[in-house]
């Protein structure tokens, strides 16, 4: 039920992500979700591909750092509070969040919110027990 | 000024024969007593007795950092521990700084040679001298300290940092001289300006400037801003510290090599060879009258030349030009000695970091930078931003606590440092001294 992520490190500097961006292009890759972390020098881009291994290999060959991260996927109705149900059900069970981010699905019902736990599995484990849709991966990268 | 009239204006000839006396006598000393120099000598095939004239001190092996570092901490040490008084160290590689030893008469003879150098700034028993070198291990303030006060003038034993306070002490203590490295100096000019205080009003008309290699162009600008006189002093901790040599208020131009005390030489770095006056090389020094720590032909890494015309202040010392630069790759950052192998030894400390790195140094201001970057590995690389701000902030905790240098960490992308064949280029030195 896990979600792999790539991780790509950038310095603050111009031209950076468009190489990110064109590399991706080139091998028809799509992204399906992403964040970028920043500092004031150097920023973290986190994304979810449809091609993960190859996404991977074709950034590294560039010369990038990458690194594989696995995130949680929580479907929730688009609508008020849909969030607050899952940060709930984690912050009763005391699930720390490293970060998060959230992307709303093409058909506009759900919405999709991406999580990074410390300790992954049992995270999944108390979403499930509350009843709340976690994503598997393949799901996810065919979004 | 001259402190010691007798002894620094001796005629050359007579100056010689005393540092062939001494010289004969610190010869004997160490190979009976150092096992270091026992061996070296043994090796290159050479006996005390050998040494007849000044020119035979060729024929002695040189003394390198490497050597003091190999014999880390008192295995160069020339008396027992019972006659060694104070010991000072000066920063080495990590966790391991170059240690010297004094006894009693080597403190004396150290306060009489900073006296001079104060005498030869003009200074007298009627001066108050803020010393803003560090105390500590680091030989500048207490050996500058000791000299002030053999000189009888008045000493604020100020030390280093807390700059505004030191500010505030000169406008109220109303110092003549300050001693402190010619960038602090600056920043202190700057900081003071910043304060909206009028720098050149205030009482001070000397600085003894040193432990890091400056300009003229630099000397200017610190006169400017104090409306003092700047002048050089040279020393290094394995040969006592500063008070080494001394530029005088009169002929502002070379630093007289206090040569009853030293012998000094120029070097070809690359073949050893001894070059003649005027020419460009490695400073190498002999100590003729330390005791606990006696130093024979000791390589110092820094580029200067000898100047043996006579000055118009009397002094019969060869004087040696600024140091223009090290024939090693050690960088002075703010005073402070930085090889690019300590830092490296400090990113290898830190777990799987793999040693792709650069060093900028700058000036911002008066002040130096050091900027380290270094490359992200995919061992050392998060997706917490948190993490790789957490390993930043612990390189530059470790290089301060190890080299005692503050540093700026920059993690930068692989490959983005440039890539040599053979030695790497590890430093941009962007300073404009």
């Amino acid at each position: 039920m896990k979600v792999e992520q790539i991780s790509i490190f950038l310095e603050n500097k111009p031209g950076g992500l468009a190489q990110v961006t064109r590399v991706l292009k080139e091998k028809d890759i799509n992204i399906r979700a992403l964040s970028l972390a920043d500092t004031t020098d150097f920023g973290i881009l986190r994304l979810i591909v449809d091609k993960v291994q190859e996404a991977r290999d074709v950034l590294k060959n560039e010369g990038f750092t990458v690194g594989r991260t696995e995130v949680v996927a929580v479907e929730v109705p688009d609508r008020p509070g849909g969030l607050h149900i899952i940060v709930d059900a984690l912050s009763s069970e005391g699930i720390n969040v490293e970060y998060m981010y959230a992307f709303v699905e093409r058909s506009g019902e759900n919405a999709v919110i991406i999580f990074r736990f410390d300790d992954t599995d049992r995270a999944i484990e108390v979403l499930q027990e509350k009843g709340l849709r976690v994503l598997p991966g393949e799901k996810v990268y065919r979004l | 000024m001259i402190f010691n009239e007798e002894f620094e204006t001796l005629p050359r000839e007579a100056l010689e024969a005393l540092q062939l006396k001494r010289l004969k006598q610190v010869v004997q000393r160490v190979y009976h007593t150092v096992g270091f120099y026992r061996k070296a000598f043994d090796d290159a095939g050479v006996k005390p007795e050998d040494i007849k004239t000044l020119d035979d001190l060729k024929r002695l092996p040189f003394t390198t950092k490497q050597d003091l570092r190999d014999n880390y901490p008192f295995g160069m040490f020339s008396v027992p521990m019972s006659n060694v008084v104070r010991i000072h160290a000066s920063s080495g590689t990590t966790g391991r700084p170059t240690v010297v030893g004094y006894t009693k008469r080597d403190i004396d003879m150290w306060a009489e040679l900073m006296a001079r150098c104060f005498a030869a700034a003009g200074l007298t028993k009627n001066d108050i001298i803020h010393n803003a070198y560090g105390y500590g291990l680091f030989t500048g303030g207490l050996g500058a300290h000791y000299g002030a006060e053999r000189l009888g003038a008045s000493v604020i034993p100020m030390s280093g940092g807390n700059t505004k306070k030191q500010i505030m002490i000169l406008q109220d203590f109303g110092p003549t001289a300050i001693c402190c490295t010619p960038s602090y100096a600056l920043y202190l000019a700057e900081v003071g300006e910043e304060m909206g205080m009028d720098m050149r009003s205030l009482r001070l008309r000397v600085g003894v400037l040193g432990a890091e290699p400056w300009s003229e162009k630099m000397r200017q600008e610190i006169e400017n801003k104090l409306d003092i006189m700047a002048l050089n002093i040279y020393g290094l901790s394995e040969v006592f510290g500063p008070g080494v040599s001394m530029e005088c208020a009169e002929g502002r131009n070379g630093l007289h090599v206090f040569e009853d005390h030293f012998i000094v030489e120029v070097i070809n770095p690359q073949t050893g060879e001894v070059l003649p006056y005027g020419e460009e090389g490695e400073l190498v020094f002999t100590t003729l009258t330390k005791e606990a720590f006696p130093l024979i032909r000791y390589r110092t890494r820094d580029i200067s030349r000898l100047m043996p015309e006579t000055c118009k202040c009397g002094r019969t010392f060869v004087r040696m030009d600024r140091v223009s630069g090290r024939s090693d790759d050690m960088l002075i950052i703010r005073g402070v000695n930085v090889f690019p192998s300590q830092i490296e030894s400090v990113l290898m400390d830190v777990e799987g970091l793999e040693p792709h790195y650069q060093l900028i140094v700058a000036r911002e201001g008066a002040l130096d930078t050091l900027e380290v970057q270094v490359e992200v590995s995919e061992k050392i690389f998060s997706d917490e931003v948190r993490k790789l701000q957490d390993m930043e902030k612990r390189i530059a905790k470790d290089i301060k606590d190890y080299l005692g240098v503050t540093a700026k960490v920059k993690l930068v992308e692989p490959k983005t440092l440039k890539r040599f064949e053979g030695k790497a280029q590890r430093v941009i030195d962007k300073r404009n001294i």
